[in-house]
């Protein structure tokens, strides 16, 4: 009996002084995540890329910007992919080194996909919440404007954008930023307005915390599965219009290249025999893009294990 | 007599419908949800309110707490009426009347841990309290309820619904409020967890002196914890009396069919001549019966019943009824007969 009440005293004071760690939902998605093999595979393809772009120019012999005059002119014999001239990944047509050019396209491109992306996170989420849970009248207000903005054809409105201000980075920014929010405000919106009406909102409203704060707090929260699902799917979105822009000769400029610009100047001499300076770049684009959607499928099914 | 800690009178709750394809200018119809609900209620008391399911009785709770819109009066102890009070305002009393809802598990946030879900009220009505303080009173607060404070880090779907019910109810409790709307509390929940959750509430009403008004389907519940009870029909007071006038002489034909239907604990009980059948469907909201709302399935219904509007009436037990009283035999033949017709 005495061992008995010793243990019994030593439960109760665990019982009471530890606090015990709870099991979010995140936690449940992230095991869920991490078993999945497809998605890990994309998101090791996905960090290697990152890596690549971030640390690529450490690795690279040759800069970006200089002409090796000694294959300038004779590309097509002198100058393929060799480890021992420094050209890892050959030239390209000017004699400059394509491994660092690709270095410097996938910079490009995963910064116009993860800016593109995250505009459309933030403003899509908090328009789309906004109008979703406030309804009425300001709802009906808000999604009339993005349906006007999205029937505008954005590509026309974009290839416009560049010609008139110029091509710069900035503006292909903005450009697409401009358009990207619109399908994750919808999207949100919808989300939201089946959140609106469950008891755990009504709960906080009865008791009186401020709008903001419910948006913020309540629906937000419960929506950021949806939206990093679509996220993860609107970076290569990004990506693909940048390279679209790109190959029609509007997107970045000389000296800065893209995936699309690297692919365009590939696919331009690919009849003299150069495939390398379009494989390269092409394969960097394809694993990229295999990898984001192999993630957000991952995401999609951690996230809502109910939907499969 | 003291004064109540809220007076109600001819509360109102309209809303209005328009079907789909309906043109902008065409007036839309109007559902009298709640249709004119008068009782008063006394610091500490608790009032069951029962009626069949689209009665109306969530839509009384949401009312007075000022999530949909209504008319009328609702008069708190301090003088104040409570209806159309600007969000500022009605702040004021929101610290006052608490909530606790009908499903367990969807009135909690899932992305929120359970100390945060608890400690909402608190931060939104005294926004200066340290975050020390908070956490010990969600403490405190989880222990009255039965819950162990060590379980603060959890999320709610890592407890059982009983235990989310009182996560619900510590929610409620937390800023000290004097009164608690249930709006059917228990009805998601197993019979043994029920008594729990009813004897929780009913005990923690005793120690802290609170009001409860106690909405619920459950009639046998209801006598359990009420004090008085009132009986809805349609969006209309049928009767309001002590729990113990009313469950053992029913004046209202309708409470007394009501009643009929109530289970019996003994196996030897037979159902079948005791209860006493209602023909038909409760009628639609949107186009009530002229007259008392009850005298399309009312078995003693008259001329008088179609043309004229009962008024609640009674000192203590009040029945809104031309003709109260008991049924008698013939009556419930009747009812028999037309609804095996």
């Amino acid at each position: 009996m005495v061992i008995e009440q010793e243990k019994m005293q030593r439960l109760a004071t665990r019982m009471v002084e530890e606090e015990v760690k709870g099991r979010s939902p995140w936690a449940d998605a992230r095991k869920r995540f991490l078993r999945n093999k497809a998605a890990m595979a994309g998101l090791v393809i996905l960090i290697l890329v990152a890596l690549f772009a971030l640390f690529g120019d450490m690795l690279a012999v040759w800069s970006n910007e200089e002409l090796d005059f000694s294959v300038m002119g004779q590309v097509a014999t002198m100058g393929a992919p060799s480890l021992e001239n420094g050209h890892y990944f050959g030239t390209d047509d000017l004699g400059r080194d394509l491994f660092s050019r690709t270095v410097q396209g996938t910079q490009i491109s995963l910064m116009v996909g993860i800016v593109g992306a995250g505009i459309a996170v933030i403003v899509g989420t908090l328009y789309g919440a906004t109008a979703g849970y406030v309804g009425g009248r300001t709802d009906q207000f808000m999604m009339r404007a993005v349906d006007i903005l999205m029937s505008v054809p954005y590509m026309f409105v974009l290839i416009l954008l560049l010609v008139m201000f110029g091509r710069s980075i900035a503006m292909l920014f903005l450009g697409i930023g401009l358009i990207s929010w619109l399908e994750m405000s919808r999207i949100v919106r919808g989300q939201t307005l089946s959140l609106k009406n469950r008891e755990f909102i009504e709960a906080a409203r009865a008791t009186g915390v401020s709008t903001w704060k419910i948006i913020i707090r309540h629906i937000v929260p419960n929506l950021l599965g949806v939206v990093a699902v679509y996220a993860t799917l609107l970076v290569p979105l990004m990506i693909l219009t940048e390279s679209f822009i790109s190959f029609l000769g509007l997107g970045v400029q000389e000296p800065l290249t893209s995936w699309g610009a690297l692919i365009s100047e590939g696919a331009g001499t690919m009849n003299y025999g150069t495939l390398w300076q379009l494989a390269f770049p092409l394969f960097f684009f394809v694993i990229t893009l295999f990898g984001f959607f192999f993630v957000g499928d991952g995401l999609r099914d951690a996230l809502d294990p109910k939907d499969r | 007599m003291t004064r109540p800690l809220l007076d109600v009178r001819d509360l109102r709750v309209t809303f209005h419908i328009r079907r789909e394809g309906d043109l902008p200018w065409t007036q839309p119809r109007e559902l009298h949800a709640v249709g004119g609900v008068d009782f008063s209620l006394a610091p500490g008391e608790t009032l069951g309110v029962v009626g069949e399911s689209g009665c109306g009785k969530s839509t009384l709770a949401r009312a007075l707490i000022g999530l949909v819109p209504a008319e009328g009066q609702a008069e708190w102890i301090d003088g104040k009426d409570l209806i159309g009070l600007s969000p500022r305002q009605m702040m004021k009393y929101r610290n006052d009347i608490q909530m606790v809802f009908q499903d367990p598990l969807a009135s909690l946030n899932p992305r929120m841990t359970v100390g945060q879900i608890i400690a909402e009220p608190l931060t939104t009505h005294h926004p200066g309290l340290k975050r020390a303080e908070v956490k010990e009173r969600v403490k405190a607060m989880m222990e009255k309820v039965g819950l162990l404070p060590n379980q603060i880090n959890r999320y709610p779907h890592e407890f059982s619904g009983g235990q989310c019910q009182r996560i619900g109810i510590a929610r409620a409790l937390i800023v000290e409020p004097k009164l608690i709307i249930c709006d059917e509390p228990v009805s998601a929940l197993d019979v043994s967890i029920q008594a729990q959750v009813i004897n929780l509430l009913i005990r923690l009403q005793r120690e802290l002196g609170l009001a409860l008004i106690f909405i619920a389907h459950d009639l046998s519940v209801v006598k359990h914890i009420s004090d008085r009870v009132m009986v809805l029909y349609l969006g209309r007071v049928m009767e309001i009396a002590s729990s113990d006038d009313l469950y053992a002489a029913p004046q209202h034909p309708y409470t007394q069919a009501l009643l009929s239907a109530v289970p019996v604990p003994d196996p030897a009980h037979d159902m079948a001549a005791s209860v006493v059948p209602l023909a038909g469907d409760l009628p639609s909201p949107l186009a009530p019966p002229s007259g008392c709302v009850f005298r399309t399935r009312c078995p003693r219904a008259t001329e008088r019943c179609a043309a004229e509007v009962p008024v609640l009436s009674g000192a203590g037990h009040q029945t809104a009824c031309h003709f109260p009283g008991p049924l008698t035999e013939a009556e419930i033949a009747f009812a028999r007969r037309t609804e095996a017709a």
